[in-house]
């Protein structure tokens, strides 16, 4: 008898959802494992290990959802996570792997400070000055993104690498400018940029901790939901994404669509950093994306792509990474656990994922269609 | 000996000893690349050898278990990174992201009670004769162990991959999975070998780090190494020679820039910082680009999980 | 093998089948595409294990877990698609795998005993090539000669002759009846009456996955093999209209295109087409065929040359305009080029509706409801097997998916038709609606250029025959199969000219 992995002819509608559903809840027991050990190692016996890792479990799941601080905390996270997220869903359909995502989030933030403190800082009205800066972000992450386009489109250069590449360019741009030349002379050495004029900022509700930027993308995500479904570039891009030799054939140029993939991913990208500048941080700062952009990654792949499941996706993110905030201040967890939290989810979802797409089969074959 | 003359010689010299990590991980890589599963998890795998080496070293002063503990380490997440993507064949950039969460946290909360604390580390090493050829002798042989263990990797791994069987083997399951299997090659033993031996080397490159270069234990102390590392195996078109002329090239700037800093030329730290990563793009750019890519280059396989019932 | 049967989801491959090899035979294993032949012999060499039933070797029973222990027990395969290693040299290709060679490489002597293996059998290669750079008759001998350099003494061919010329067909006979003289045993899986008739022993032939019979070779002719592959007499004739071809409608001026080894596969051709004419060129495959098409249709460059369409010259690598202009391309390779595997039917059915404009649709709005009535309405016309539209691609048998491609193609009416080896892996039922499209849409007026490989397939549809090689075109025949020996001889490189 031997046990053999196979793939399954059909995927079970339920398992979309399920799967993902029951790897988190896997990856959530592993990490319970690992918090019991931890405190086990901190509190020298088993009860008390027992009992702080029950309260710092519940305190982490139910914590960002709870209470009004928890849930707006989420909320604000969740925003560029989608943001990122649906932007990189728009290469991913076509298999154009963007992995520069933060790069361009700092990019769009890096051009948000530009025009906010220095292009556009004489425009007054709040409106247009959110408009421009929203479209000076989109286009920094476009034009970010246009440089791994056009390398991929005319010299098949394999975008993972560049774009990778490019993020820590990215980076360590903004800490040029952070640190230097666009230094707040009045920071009293905090390594920050001068803060945002008012108009800069978006208006916010319920008592200042709910910025607009969550509409735009809701937003986002119903016009990209309905592009993908319902336009000829969501059919188009499909064709793309499943044989790009056939979509040759169908007469769709490869090159248009590579570049504008890359471009409108980076933009989308770009946005959500300009966004995050006008809505939470309203100055640069160094580091100021705890690796939103390759958790969006993450984000998006669970979500299938699909762009109202990152919606879902990222908001129970965002409720992880809060939670992973809490258990550092209150817990004193160090951040390397969290890494490896995070590490662990993934590979549960990978598992996951394995395990809808296959089966154990004993001894038996699978199809081949004969031709 | 002027000055001018001590500084060059005194760079290239810091060129060998930078580029040695990359160079582990490099050929490591090009190791599990060639049998055709991606690896994007280097970060973790040197971190987690960094640490691991470090910790052996200081609780035993044994360099050599030191290395072998780093070895082991590496290969534990190898393991992990082929289970998932030979047997489970998940999404081999997922896969590789994921390791080097797994391995850069694992490495942090291990590494917590190190901090600050000097273990035994590898000391220069003079060869007789030649370390005291002029010039030569203080850029080539001025250095220790791991240096010139990795200097002898280099033409091992090549004659290894060329010119004997088993690397036939290696060539083939990368290139041709489905040749291979039909020759009665068991593809997913031989995948997980490499991947597990390239996760081991890798991990040497973060133990030279903890156990020579640094010589102490900092949390995320690769920097990014472990991402210029992947750029360099497609530089290097999987051949261990060019990945020599790869890693040093980028040792070089990072000792350059180091050095010009402090002889105080005017150069921004953060784009000194920028400078490898730019400069990868730029080489992989020109490397795209040659045609003869198609034959001498990516092994065909690379990114795509195997499966005897798929073959059309 | 006694009582083998196989099943996968959906299709009983094998039921209940029994066959025997003797020592020093050559033993034909015929049957239609999809009858499952090639699913029996992936039983014997281990790819498969059957459901039920046994195999025997030498009156015991054995098991045969994989081909690596199926080449152990001495018996090798050398299947439809090639696996070597492109970048490797013949004699590494050759020596991969084996056991007992040691861990460095001795290229010397294993180069010269390749070399003196192939030319005992009259399969001579150069064992320092490399793979990639090899035709695809020579890669052909090195899979063969791989097999015996393992000592294997049952050798089945699976479909051996698609890739060859008559001449190179006679090549490998001689070696295979040297095979056989000394011993070993040969398994000739094949669907060309022909063939089978001239190179067998035995027979056995296979229909719908069921064993019809075996027959000594003396005792069978081509009617009854008919009869027993397909189970009634058919006509595979009928009639062609004769209608004037009209004004030309495809004009092909001196072109000149690369392949992918970047060597020039097509050589300052020129061809015309005029309307409701057939041109049908034959030709050993890798001659250039692929090329040719890919760039009348736009997906090559060509180094230079004219193509132009009713006088209105082509840009070169512009697929939409030809799209446009009513150019259909029916492609060998159609599920790595015309299909979208796990797009839906309906999708598939309509990839190139944007430039085709057969459902006029904007672009902001892509009215899917349309599409799939058009679809539901194709697929019957078409008779293509599926169980809904909104089935992905991927799970149509190769005959289905054919059929989808051509859904798509002909129901645009085009223009210019250019069809490669349309007929691939369809039965005979299917064949003739092929047949049937092809030649009325001849009579509607279309152009069309049909590259396939079985003469007897363009003899039937052409009006005209093209010989190619290399590159180039050998002469014109009339479809004729008088002149059968006549383009063997252009197939194989003489020029017309030169036939006496």
């Amino acid at each position: 008898m031997k046990l053999r992995i196979e793939k399954r002819l059909a995927v079970p509608r339920y398992s979309s959802i399920l799967v993902p559903i029951l790897s988190v809840a896997a990856a959530l027991l592993l990490m319970g494992i690992i918090l019991l050990i931890f405190f086990y190692g901190r509190l020298g016996t088993l009860s008390l290990a027992f009992k702080e890792t029950f309260e710092a479990y519940k305190e982490m799941l139910t914590w960002p959802f709870a209470n009004r601080y928890g849930i707006f905390s989420t909320l604000m996270r969740m925003v560029p996570l989608a943001f990122v997220g649906l932007g990189l869903s728009f290469a991913y359909r076509m298999k154009i792997w963007n992995i520069g995502g933060e790069g361009q989030l700092y990019m769009g933030a890096l051009a948000a400070t530009w025009g906010a403190l220095y292009l556009f800082k004489d425009v007054t009205s709040p409106v247009l000055m959110i408009l421009l800066i929203s479209v000076l972000g989109a286009a920094a992450g476009g034009i970010w993104a246009l440089i791994p386009a056009l390398m991929k489109a005319f010299a098949k250069t394999d975008e993972i690498v560049v774009t990778l590449m490019l993020n820590y360019v990215a980076i360590f741009w903004v800490d040029y400018l952070v640190y230097g030349p666009w230094k707040d002379p009045k920071g009293y050495g905090f390594p920050g940029t001068a803060p945002f004029p008012q108009q800069a900022r978006f208006p916010t509700l319920f008592g200042g901790e709910f910025h607009i930027g969550f509409f735009l993308a809701v937003v986002l995500a119903f016009i990209l939901f309905y592009v993908y479904r319902r336009t000829r570039w969501g059919m188009n891009s499909r064709i793309v994404g499943d044989n790009a030799q056939a979509a040759r054939y169908s007469g769709i140029s490869i090159i248009k669509y590579t570049i504008i993939a890359l471009v409108v991913s980076g933009a989308i990208a770009g946005l959500g950093g300009a966004v995050q500048m006008m809505g939470v941080q309203h100055r640069l700062q160094h580091g100021f994306s705890p690796g939103y952009g390759y958790t969006a990654i993450i984000v998006a792949w669970l979500a299938k792509l699909n762009p109202i499941a990152i919606l879902l996706v990222a908001f129970l993110f965002g409720g992880l990474l809060v939670g992973n905030d809490q258990l550092q201040m209150f817990y004193k967890l160090p951040m390397a656990l969290i890494s490896v939290f995070q590490g662990l989810v993934l590979f549960s979802l990978l598992g996951g994922e394995a395990i809808a797409k296959y089966r154990l089969r004993v001894s038996r074959e699978e199809a081949v269609t004969n031709e | 000996m002027n000055n001018i003359e001590s500084f060059i010689l005194s760079t290239l010299s810091a060129t060998v000893r930078a580029g040695t990590p990359l160079l582990f991980a490099v050929l490591g890589t090009i190791f599990t690349e060639r049998s055709g599963v991606m690896n994007l998890g280097l970060e973790g795998l040197m971190l987690v050898g960094a640490i691991g080496g470090f910790v052996a070293s200081y609780q035993t002063s044994n360099l050599l278990l030191a290395i072998l503990v780093a070895m082991l380490a590496g290969a534990v997440l190898g393991l992990v990174h082929a289970f998932f993507t030979v047997t489970l064949r998940v999404n081999q950039i997922v896969s590789g992201l994921a390791i080097t969460m797994l391995g850069t946290g694992l490495s942090g909360l291990w590494g917590r009670d190190y901090i600050g604390v000097i273990a035994k580390r590898f000391q220069p090493i003079r060869i007789p004769v030649l370390s005291d050829i002029p010039y030569l002798g203080q850029i080539l042989f001025s250095h220790d162990l791991l240096v010139y263990i990795s200097f002898l990797l280099v033409p091992v791994m090549w004659f290894f991959i060329y010119k004997t069987r088993p690397g036939l083997t290696l060539r083939a399951v990368g290139e041709s999975p489905d040749a291979a299997d039909a020759k009665g090659i068991n593809v997913f033993a031989v995948r997980y070998i490499y991947t597990i031996l390239g996760g081991s080397i890798t991990a040497i490159g973060g133990a030279y780090l903890s156990l020579a270069y640094n010589s102490m234990w900092i949390e995320n102390m690769t920097a990014g190494r472990g991402w210029i590392a992947i750029a360099l195996v497609l530089f290097a078109t999987w051949d261990p020679v060019k990945a020599l002329i790869g890693a040093y090239l980028f040792g070089g700037i990072t000792a350059l820039g180091l050095r010009l800093q402090a002889v105080g030329a005017h150069v921004s730290p953060d784009f000194l910082k920028m400078l490898p990563y730019l400069l990868t793009i730029v080489v992989l750019f020109f490397t795209s680009t040659d045609t003869l890519k198609r034959k001498v280059g990516a092994p065909t396989s690379l990114g795509v999980p195997y499966s005897r019932e798929e073959r059309t | 093998m006694r009582n083998i049967t196989k099943a996968f989801p959906g299709i009983l491959a094998n039921d209940n089948i029994s066959f025997d090899l003797r020592k020093g035979e050559v033993h034909a294993l015929l049957g239609e595409n999809g009858a499952g032949k090639t699913t029996l012999m992936n039983i014997l060499f281990g790819i498969y294990k059957p459901d039920g039933g046994e195999i025997l070797i030498e009156g015991d029973r054995v098991s045969i877990s994989s081909p690596h222990n199926a080449l152990k027990r001495g018996i090798g395969m050398v299947q439809q698609h090639f696996t070597v290693v492109p970048s490797f040299t013949v004699a590494e290709n050759v020596v991969l795998g084996l056991k007992d060679m040691g861990f460095f490489v001795n290229t010397k002597s294993v180069e010269s005993s390749i070399k003196n293996l192939g030319e005992s059998y009259g399969l001579p290669v150069n064992p320092k090539a490399r793979v990639w750079t090899l035709s695809v008759g020579e890669k052909q001998r090195i899979e063969i000669l791989k097999l015996l350099y393992t000592g294997a003494k049952v050798i089945i061919l699976d479909e051996p002759t698609a890739v060859l010329t008559p001449q190179e067909t006679e090549v490998l006979f001689r070696a295979i009846r040297k095979l056989v003289s000394e011993g070993s045993s040969v398994i000739f899986i094949s669907h060309k009456l022909d063939e089978v008739l001239q190179i067998s022993d035995r027979v056995t032939v296979l229909r719908g996955g069921r064993f019809v019979g075996t027959e000594e070779r003396s005792s069978i002719d081509r009617r009854s093999l008919v009869r027993m592959m397909v189970g009634r007499d058919v006509l595979l004739d009928f009639e062609k209209s004769t209608k004037e071809p009209g004004t030309t409608v495809l004009e092909v001026e001196d072109l000149t295109v690369k392949n992918d080894k970047n060597l020039e596969a097509v050589k300052s051709l020129s061809l015309n087409i005029r309307s409701g004419e057939i041109l049908g060129i034959a030709g050993v495959a890798g001659n250039g065929q692929r090329e040719l098409a890919e760039a009348i249709y736009g997906l090559r460059k060509p180094v230079h040359g004219t193509i132009r369409l009713n006088s209105k010259t082509l840009r070169h690598t512009d697929v939409a305009q030809r799209i446009r202009a009513g150019v259909a391309f029916v492609p060998q390779d159609r599920r790595a080029l015309a299909t979208c595997p796990s797009l839906s039917i309906t999708e598939n059915m309509f990839m190139k509706n944007a430039h085709t404009k057969y459902i006029p649709q904007s672009p902001f709005n892509v009215d899917f409801r349309a599409m799939q009535k058009a679809t539901e309405r194709l697929v019957s016309e078409y008779s293509i097997s599926t169980p809904s539209t909104k089935t992905q691609a991927r799970f149509l048998s190769g005959g289905n998916l054919q059929k989808l491609v051509l859904a798509r193609e002909l129901s645009t009416k085009p223009t210019v038709i250019i069809a490669e080896h349309p007929t691939r892996g369809l039965d005979v039922g299917a064949m003739e609606f092929v047949y049937k499209s092809l030649l009325a849409h001849k009579d509607r007026g279309a152009a069309i250029l049909l590259l396939a490989g079985e003469l007897y397939e363009i003899f039937r549809l052409s009006d005209r025959v093209a010989v190619m090689y290399e590159g180039q075109i050998m002469g014109y025949t009339p479809p004729d199969p008088k002149y059968t020996e006549e383009i063997g001889f252009m197939m194989a490189g003489s020029k017309q000219e030169e036939i006496a």
